[in-house]
């Protein structure tokens, strides 16, 4: 439900900073006002989420155990699927930030002649990994733009991504399998019926977002002819915390940036959450040891239960006449 | 069982079709004969102090709630909300990206969007964004937030208490969201109104009065023993003296009471009794902590710890130094994952050490509490026990992973290792429906009632599937398992999907194969039934 809202409101921001830009001329609204008051409610947003989820307790050990347990030495026991050790739990929360691990496992059943059939399914897998790590990328790819020196390792992931060199300017990689990627986790939410059933506009915003800043970032790179050096001038002055506003930056550029402020300030009230949230899932990041070492519980209390002395009073004379021995007789 | 045949059963399940009405929209929800439990007895609430304690009826329009039903339950997900980083933080986190789905053996039994373990997390999160998140407040139902109304309420008890809690979609999850802790705080909101099920609720109340969700008393325990003693009397040739309440023994032995009552437990308890007997293990029963298995796990955190506490109160009075546990699903995620929080630190123990092979149970030196397959195998491994496993060799044996276990605890090898010692015909199910992707058998967590039966058939379908597999392909007669609501729900489970395999605990399987000192030529088995190459005599 919602791709129709979710797509218009996308299509809204770009024309309301297309406006903004190209007609009103407000371009202080937009290159220094918006990318500054998104990054601070990103910031502030997003560290008093985890705060927020931080105060509340973890009371019980529960990880979601996916392997073997830890018990007699002469069984093999799974050190990252069950881990019992903290290096174990830091293992096994690599494995699934960096490679997903949990999603790796993905399978897909069908029911065939009423005989259900679990096979292997990894292309959610391969389009999620895809997606975040081209992300990733062009993150890092990016941040030449607010350095004045490009450091060395993002020259090399830089010459890295555009290694067919095909084209000039060089192309990227990552631009190509972002797109791709956010296609086919868009196409999912419209053709798979079970996905499209469970989507909210929540689901569907984020991607038209981010399919638009990567739109009109191709756009800039690759077909329409953008003042570089002015860009520069205008992220670094952003940066350095000296904003200015060169001329000849295009709304093409503008409607880039009020995307990616968009993206930044929807950030911490939204989904996107995840990419902290991860970090704190007690299924995943905790050690399935609660039988050799003890877990306490910030909140725990007494409670009320049955004693043995009420269960002899009510049982006593049944227990004595059966030769069960009793505490009082 | 009033059913339809199985083939008509799963051909109108699609699992691509969804309904043309978005989920909000197809309220009030429809109580389907055979989908939900009966509602609750008031006594059975009364007797254990639950609020709002009344008879209740699901499908009257009146469910009798208290006047300020709706802040019971607002204020509840707060304090949830303040106590479970779990649940705070799977209430945020769900990016709907549908790797769960099709993981949960209800959605695929019965095509029901609503058992997506996704959806069924969205019934209460779309409350949780209306009452506690900017977006819901502000823009509603476009931002997948809801009211929450009375309909919206009897959707909530109608889901929740279609979940098993076996936790195979948070396997999947990668965020590790788990549906189980979903439930069993959607279960303990429902708990604030009452509003529990009879099959659940009967059990709480017998488990707080006798020790047991059966309500067996203590001299009926007893006789119940001593009738198991005499069929292995029978059986062997060897008389056993059950210890009951014995002080000073060396260690206590708690398994569920499902072992006590009905086949096939009983020939698991049987069974523990001879491998205790034959390697003279100074042990005792207890009438009171006579029950491993908690069904206050289905209804509240706080009912769970109130029934368990018994347990290790029992290990004091009797002095014992520490404790084996029976085949148990949900009594070993209990005891792994939340018993040793509740009531540690049990320093009145000591840390279990095998008095037969002198094995440190280094995994449990801090609960003390040993599991009978991790002891068992121990035993096994050091070559303490004889076996004659062609006393077994009429079963074809397949082990089904039970979902606590496997998800909560991880216990795999030991008893594979067991059944490969004592069977000579072992093959499993494919890897997908095993281990840590094991389906559930489709009546866990309080849903094994009979009134559910549909659901229950259409639940265990995934489960059956794969036992089906392996009956047509390698002649699979016997599913062995180490839980005793398995052991209560497969049976009926087989014969509607898989006639001709019969279920069995593995302790079972042991007892049969074991030689025991002193015993007489075996002809029977447990079952009392011909041990293969006897059936003349």
């Amino acid at each position: 439900m919602g791709i129709g809202l979710a797509f218009i409101i996308v299509l809204g921001l770009i024309l309301f900073a297309y406006i903004g830009t190209e007609i009103l001329g407000l371009e202080s609204l937009f290159a220094v006002v918006f990318p500054y008051l998104a990054f601070v409610i990103f910031l502030i947003g997003f560290i008093r989420r985890v705060v927020k989820w931080g105060k509340s307790p973890v009371p019980f050990r529960i990880p979601t155990t996916a392997g073997q347990q830890f018990s007699l030495p002469w069984i093999k026991y799974s050190k990252v699927d069950n881990p019992v050790t903290g290096w174990g739990v830091a293992l096994r929360m690599f494995f699934e930030i960096a490679f997903f691990r949990s999603l790796f496992r993905n399978t897909k059943a069908e029911i065939i002649n009423g005989r259900l059939y679990v096979g292997s399914n990894k292309w959610l897998w391969i389009g999620a990994l895809a997606f975040h790590y081209s992300f990733l990328i062009i993150l890092i790819r990016h941040l030449r733009f607010f350095m004045a020196q490009t450091p060395t390792c993002i020259s090399i992931i830089d010459s890295v991504d555009s290694f067919w060199q095909i084209g000039l300017p060089m192309l990227y990689m990552t631009d190509i399998i972002i797109a791709a990627a956010a296609l086919y986790l868009l196409g999912r939410r419209i053709f798979n019926p079970q996905v499209k059933y469970i989507s909210l506009p929540s689901d569907y915003f984020p991607l038209f977002l981010i399919l638009g800043i990567v739109a009109t970032g191709i756009l800039m790179r690759y077909f329409s002819r953008v003042d570089i050096t002015a860009i520069k001038e205008l992220t670094l002055g952003l940066a350095y915390l000296k904003p200015t506003i060169p001329e000849g930056v295009g709304s093409l550029f503008y409607i880039h940036l009020f995307l990616v402020s968009i993206l930044f300030a929807y950030f911490p009230f939204s989904k996107l959450m995840h990419m902290g949230g991860v970090f704190l899932s007690p299924t995943r990041n905790l050690a399935n040891n609660n039988r050799m070492e003890r877990h306490v519980n910030p909140w725990d209390y007494p409670v009320k239960h049955r004693h043995y002395e009420e269960y002899e009073n009510e049982f006593r004379e049944k227990m004595k006449k059966a030769g069960i021995p009793v505490e009082k007789e | 069982m009033g059913l339809p045949r199985p083939d008509e059963l799963i051909s109108n399940v699609n699992l691509k079709k969804m309904p043309s009405k978005w989920w909000m929209d197809t309220l009030p929800v429809e109580f389907k004969p055979g989908y939900y439990c009966y509602g609750a007895k008031g006594k059975n609430l009364d007797y254990v102090g639950f609020p709002n304690a009344r008879d209740f009826h699901v499908t009257e329009e009146d469910w009798k709630l208290p006047e300020d039903w709706k802040n019971i339950v607002l204020e509840g997900i707060k304090q949830r909300l303040e106590r479970f980083r779990s649940f705070h933080v799977f209430m945020d986190i769900c990016v709907r990206c549908g790797a769960c789905s099709d993981k949960c053996h209800f959605f695929i039994g019965t095509g029901d969007p609503k058992n997506m373990p996704v959806l069924r997390a969205e019934l209460l999160r779309s409350v949780y964004r209306k009452y506690f998140t900017a977006g819901g407040k502000l823009f509603g139902r476009k931002a997948g937030a809801r009211d929450l109304d009375i309909d919206v309420l009897k959707e909530l008890w109608y889901y929740f208490y279609q979940c098993t809690e076996c936790r195979r979609c948070s396997l999947f999850c990668p965020y590790g969201i788990d549906t189980a802790e979903i439930t069993i705080i959607g279960r303990e909101l429902l708990n604030l109104l009452g509003l529990n099920t009879d099959w659940i609720s009967g059990p709480v109340a017998n488990c707080y009065r006798t020790g047991n969700h059966l309500g067996i008393e203590p001299h009926t325990m007893k006789s119940t023993l001593e009738f198991m003693c005499n069929d292995i009397e029978e059986i062997t040739g060897i008389k056993i003296d059950p210890p009951i309440n014995k002080k000073g023994a060396e260690i206590l032995f708690v398994t569920p009471s499902g072992d006590l009552f009905a086949d096939p437990g009983i020939y698991n308890a049987m069974g523990y009794m001879m491998l205790f007997h034959e390697i003279g293990l100074d042990y005792t029963w207890s009438t009171f902590a006579s029950e491993g298995g908690n069904f206050g796990f289905f209804t509240s955190l706080e009912m769970a710890k109130r029934l368990h506490t018994k347990i290790y109160e029992e290990a004091k009075r009797l002095k014992v130094k520490w404790i084996i546990g029976g085949e148990c699903g949900h009594m070993w995620r209990v005891w792994h994952q939340f018993h040793n929080t509740w009531y540690g630190p049990v320093d009145f123990l000591e840390e279990p050490v095998s008095p037969i092979t002198g094995t440190k149970f280094e995994n449990a030196k801090s609960n003390k509490i040993v599991h009978i397959s991790e002891f068992t195998a121990d035993l096994i491994r050091h070559g303490v026990l004889k076996f004659d496993k062609s006393r077994n060799d009429n079963l074809i044996v397949t082990f089904h992973d039970s979902c606590n276990t496997s998800r909560g605890m991880g216990i795999f090898e030991e008893p594979r290792y067991i059944i490969r010692n004592v069977c000579n015909h072992f093959y499993e199910m494919p890897d997908e429906t095993i281990r840590e992707q094991t389906f559930c058998c489709g009546g866990g967590s309080g849903l094994n009632a009979g009134e559910i039966m549909e659901l229950r058939m259409r639940g265990g379908f995934p489960r059956a599937n794969a036992v089906k597999y392996v009956h047509e392909k390698f002649g699979v007669n016997m599913l062995a398992n180490i839980c005793a609501i398995d052991r209560a729900t497969l049976p009926p489970l087989m014969d509607y999907w898989v006639p001709g395999v019969r279920v069995s605990g593995v302790t079972e399987l042991v007892a049969n194969a074991m030689i025991m000192k002193g015993e007489k030529e075996r002809t029977m088995n447990l079952r009392m039934e011909p041990l293969p190459g006897k059936e003349e005599q």
